[in-house]
């Protein structure tokens, strides 16, 4: 019998269409995985399970759980129902939890809210599940407060929380976005045993198709508030139907031809660089401990070439970019790009500053709001001696706008009015505006929709062979390493552990963590398709 | 924790070092002498010499300083000029009406603006929370001793159940006292307690915008029992900060206060010394103020580590 | 636009036109006295009452805004002038000893509320409206320095500043250029805030006699004079005292108005 059957449901929030007829159903013991770009509706669909929307949402349709239907029930009786039938998992563990209680107090009081059992027996509980989740109490004692925990440790609790009471169903949105590769893994791994045990439903949100691929034994795939395709995993993975569910795992995989690089020629060389900070005292009196977030690291980049630096968070990859483009002085070794120091004393050389440009994550906080996409582009003039007037400028920034694929007349519109996508494109014309030597990437496609990702890895590639770039590729998302760049770094606790062609590391990693990071992605299975 | 609480310690004390160094620099830079000016015009040479050496004036500036430094810490705040009484006495008297009033003030107000601060929030956008949010509006814009002023006229002229002004001394009992501080405590909280209540509701209602509070409500939780297990505790941390800002508008608005109310309090000491130059009980009077803001502030920073774990365990 | 902006627009704009007018035309003499007239309830002849010299009230409430916004709007001006550099500073050096410094400047001002500053004041150099002016100016310059620094560095956070970095733009022109433009509306809102506050402060310190001195009218010391007349001449405590709040609350509306109005993600949302 289904345990949750959503039937031609129905949501408007303040008028506006959100979900559109969807319906799914999930058996006891069933992973059932929705996946979609953003502004699909799939977390709606999670949140409407739980009934926790947003205010002004109006609801159509049945969400039945064991045959109950949900909707327009008493808020009293859905609170009843919360916590002990269904639990929830979030995306962020860093603000999941409430930073003012233990966790163990967060754990126990799923049991005490719904009057489950005795305070010492719900105690008992509480240890139970934290155990079960990989918290034993005797390392992580019920007194410990959230932030004394990393993200992977939160997201276990936020798991505890949730299966306390063995809901019979469980659902997880976008539960390891916000991790580590390889402690993405080990929570998909709980959260698949956890399913195993206690013969629960898992409604599964993540965008992320290659987890779906190897999570779930149901997939639905959505778009614009509407399930476009839906089936058993096998199936759907051999022979996709729509167009949309094709198009998502082509650009899932997007691989892009990079042209040939030139013989190698030295233009960035990092020798020994180290970058400390410095931590809180311990104690009253003692000495201040050193973090060295980059540790003696060395490379050299050669024109012409893409090279990709990976690691997880923390590792060091994002002081090390910040030391590269002289925003930070270093602490010991040395930056060169062309010859010439990054840094001449404790200042930033201008003469070096002129040949590097940067692309940033996040497109939304990229740009200065008010101001025009022109003057946005033409910052990086500011480096040049005599920066291009009058006509000239014109030209210029109508050039690198159709180069990145926009049009002459955007140079007059505010940053607002565009995309996600359209703005990385701007950040790209901003970078190549002065045509620096080197550009670095800082995780530039992370923050995008995976079809907006492979038009800009498409776009990278272009302008690859259109301006001989050169770049570094920051990312800890090793299938888009793999495909846009000839040589790759894995970075590890500050150090490069490892460095080499990059489909020869990919294909032969020496590495321990480098073996570790690659096997603990998840990859995209065969689908049929020629993705490859 | 403890290096924390030391850390805030040691600022406490810079900053009570600074304020009396600037304190002192300002007084010492008026204008005119206060011998001359308590003898009169006429006064000779040499009495005037006796008199400031009496007074402690003949020395050097640092000397000066040192000596009313020193004298503070053991409790001797100097004699006062135009009353040749000690000015830690007279300090002394006046404190027992000042700092009840401030206090009292500070429970009434803090008992007002939480509940209605979070049965704003918890009403959000419904008839409840604009009925609150428009009294805190106009509350905001009301000056204490106009307020002041209007209850005199309301509940001590026409309806006669308080006396218009005076203190009854806390030696006709508790009561009594309580009585005569009832009026000036609530002009004194109401305008505060609008400002808290709107605080307390927009920091609420910033933390119900949290993920934990989402989280709460995955478990089972009621948005009540969210807003009041999960919600309150958060919100607190921003509401504490004006806690302690307040303490100071409090001690200010209470010198005010006394003028309406005629209550012997350190408002009146020290309009009474300016007027009469009596810069030494002027001098003190400030310093104690400025002592009692910078001790409060130094508890609400204590208070932030109570609330927020993850300042206990930063250091 | 919300109708607390209209509102506020429209009370604070009363206030201010009063005060303008009061410079070329009141309907009588704010200072002339006429013993035989006073005490007057509000008439219609005398919109407002007289007092006990028999003066005008409205005159003098026409008059008084005009001490009020004065003292108020300098003391903003005064805040605003070394409280924004001081926060865009200590932002851009954000965790220096120049930081620190300004910092802990900010934290002792607040040990002195104006009211203390002002009594120091005039304890040396004798009461005046420039006195109350100072006081409250005093005041305001740790209230700005504080909301700018916290509003830049969450700016100087952000990628676009690093991108200004990155095209070799110093902290002073990035201040400039990027931060102030982005904290303009913060200060507007905080300005209007702070304007309030000055009128309430003003009038308080008119009240104990440490603000403007007679024969300059303004509303504190007006409520002052009030006060024992209250039981058999209310109308003199009552007019003062709503014209200051009148004043306050249409400043404070506008204040919430703009807040809401100005607000990025508001219009973002809009466009």
């Amino acid at each position: 019998m289904t345990l949750l059957q959503i039937e031609n449901l129905s949501l408007s929030i303040h008028g506006a269409e959100i979900l559109k007829q969807v319906s799914l159903d999930i058996a006891p013991g069933q992973i059932v995985a929705v996946t979609g770009e953003s502004g699909s509706g799939k977390s709606m669909t999670a949140l409407a399970v739980m009934q926790l929307l947003p205010n002004g949402a109006v609801a159509d349709g049945a969400i039945r759980l064991q045959g109950q239907d949900l909707l327009n029930r008493p808020e009293a009786e859905l609170c009843a129902l919360r916590g002990a039938a269904t639990g929830m998992v979030f995306q962020e563990p860093m603000t999941a939890l409430n930073p003012v209680k233990t966790i163990g107090d967060q754990v126990m009081e799923t049991i005490l809210i719904h009057k489950a059992m005795p305070r010492a027996q719900a105690r008992a509980r509480a240890q139970e599940v934290l155990t079960r989740v990989g918290l034993p109490p005797d390392r992580f004692p019920l007194s410990r407060y959230p932030h004394e925990l990393s993200g992977g440790q939160r997201q276990r609790v936020v798991i505890a929380m949730a299966i306390a009471l063995r809901p019979k169903l469980l659902i997880a949105d976008e539960p390891t976005t916000a991790l580590d590769v390889t402690t993405q893994a080990q929570i998909l791994d709980l959260l698949k045993g956890l399913v195993r045990e206690y013969d629960m439903g898992l409604l599964m949100i993540t965008h992320d198709l290659a987890v779906v691929a190897n999570m779930a034994d149901r997939i639905a795939v959505m778009r614009q508030g509407e399930v476009v395709e839906s089936g058993a995993t096998g199936d759907l993975l051999r022979d996709m139907q729509h167009p949309y569910t094709r198009m998502l795992f082509a650009a899932s995989g997007h691989q892009v031809t990079l042209p040939l690089s030139p013989p190698p020629r030295p233009l960035l060389e990092v020798a020994q660089v180290v970058r400390t900070y410095r931590l809180p005292r311990k104690g009253l009196f003692g000495k201040p401990d050193h973090h060295r977030a980059v540790d003696r690291v060395s490379f050299t980049l050669n024109r012409g070439e893409r090279l990709g630096l990976v690691g997880e968070s923390g590792c060091g990859k994002s002081t090390l970019t910040r030391a590269i483009l002289g925003l930070d002085d270093v602490q010991g070794g040395s930056v060169q790009l062309d010859g010439q120091p990054v840094f001449t004393g404790h200042r930033p050389n201008p003469a070096v500053r002129r040949k590097m440009q940067v692309v940033f994550q996040d497109p939304y906080g990229s740009f200065n709001p008010r101001h025009r996409v022109a003057r946005l582009i033409t910052e990086p003039f500011h480096l040049l001696d005599a920066p291009p007037t009058g006509s000239e400028r014109q030209d210029r920034i109508a050039e690198m706008l159709t180069a990145v694929g926009l049009g002459p007349d955007d140079a007059g519109k505010y940053i607002h009015e565009f995309s996600g996508g359209q703005r990385q494109r701007i950040a790209i014309a901003r970078a190549l505006i002065i045509r620096p030597e080197l550009i670095l990437f800082d995780e530039a496609v992370s923050a995008l929709d995976v079809s907006v990702r492979a038009q800009i890895l498409d776009l990278l590639a272009d302008l690859c062979a259109a301006y001989d770039l050169t770049y570094l590729f920051i990312s800890h998302d090793l299938s888009v390493v793999r495909t846009i760049t000839d040589r790759v770094m894995v970075m590890q606790a500050g150090q490069i552990v490892e460095q080499g062609e990059t489909g020869q590391i990919f294909s032969d990693p020496q590495h321990p963590y480098t073996r570790a990071l690659i096997e603990a992605a998840p990859t995209l299975p065969e689908t049929g398709m020629n993705v490859a | 924790m403890l290096r924390y609480a030391f850390k805030r310690l040691i600022s406490l004390l810079i900053s009570l070092v600074v304020a009396s160094v600037v304190i002192f620099a300002v007084i010492e830079v008026a204008p005119g002498d206060p011998a001359s000016f308590m003898l009169g015009v006429n006064a000779q040479e040499d009495t005037l010499a006796a008199l400031r050496a009496e007074l402690g004036l003949d020395v050097s500036n640092a000397q000066r300083y040192l000596d009313w430094v020193g004298g503070m810490l053991v409790g001797d705040f100097g004699t006062s000029y135009t009353y040749r009484t000690p000015v830690s006495q007279m300090i002394a008297d006046r404190m027992w009406v000042s700092l009840p009033l401030a206090l009292y003030a500070l429970i009434l107000s803090t008992l007002i603006a939480f509940p209605a601060g979070i049965y704003a929030a918890a009403r959000r956008g419904k008839p409840g929370d604009l009925t609150v949010m428009g009294a805190t509006q106009l509350g905001i814009a009301v000056p204490n001793f106009w307020f002041a002023m209007m209850l005199v006229l309301i509940f001590a002229i026409n309806l006669r159940w308080f006396n218009a002004g005076g203190f009854a001394g806390w030696n006709k009992g508790l009561w009594a006292g309580l009585h005569s501080l009832t009026l000036p405590a609530i002009a004194l909280a109401l305008p505060q307690a609008a400002i808290l209540a709107r605080v307390m509701r927009s920091s609420l209602l910033d933390i119900l915008g949290e993920d934990f509070m989402r989280t709460a409500r995955a478990k089972g939780l009621t948005y009540r029992q969210a807003l009041w297990r999960h919600g309150v505790r958060n919100a607190l941390i921003p509401v504490l900060t004006i806690l302690g800002l307040q303490f100071s508008f409090l001690l200010a608005g209470a010198i005010i206060i006394e003028q309406v109310f005629y209550l012997p309090g350190l408002g009146r000491l020290v309009f009474q010394a300016i007027s009469a130059r009596d810069l030494i009980v002027v001098e003190s009077v400030v310093m104690l103020l400025v002592f009692a803001v910078i001790t409060v502030n130094f508890l609400v920073d204590l208070a932030y580590a109570a609330v927020d774990p993850r300042l206990r365990s930063r250091t | 636009m919300s109708r607390n902006l209209i509102l506020g627009a429209v009370l604070s704009s009363l206030v201010l036109l009063a005060a303008v007018i009061s410079f070329v035309w009141t309907p009588y003499d704010h200072a002339a006295l006429n013993i035989p007239n006073k005490l007057q309830p509000p008439n219609a002849r005398h919109w407002f009452g007289t007092d006990h010299f028999g003066r005008d009230t409205f005159s003098m409430i026409m008059v008084g805004a005009r001490t009020s916004i004065a003292v108020a709007l300098v003391a903003v001006g005064i805040g605003v002038g070394f409280g924004v550099p001081l926060g865009l500073t200590a932002a851009a050096r954000q965790g220096s000893w120049l930081d620190e410094v300004i910092m802990r400047g900010n934290d002792l001002v607040f040990a002195f509320p104006s009211l203390v500053i002002a009594i120091l004041i005039t304890a040396v150099f004798g009461a005046g409206a420039i006195n109350a002016i100072i006081a409250i100016g005093i005041f305001n310059i740790p209230v700005f320095a504080r909301i700018t620094r916290g509003a830049a560095l969450s700016l100087w956070g952000r990628e676009f500043i690093l991108a200004a970095r990155v095209s070799g733009k110093g902290a002073a022109r990035i201040s400039a250029e990027h931060i102030l433009p982005n904290v303009a509306n913060l200060l507007i809102v905080q300005g209007t805030i702070q304007f309030s506050l000055g009128i309430l402060a003003e009038a308080g310190l008119s009240y104990v006699g440490l603000g403007a001195q007679p024969p300059t009218p303004s509303w504190g010391r007006m409520l002052a004079d009030a006060q024992t007349m209250v039981s058999f001449a209310p109308h003199l405590a009552l007019i003062p005292g709503l014209a200051i709040i009148v004043t306050v609350l249409g400043l404070n509306l506008l204040g919430d108005g703009l807040r809401d109005w100005l607000d990025p993600r508001i219009r973002v949302a809009r466009a």
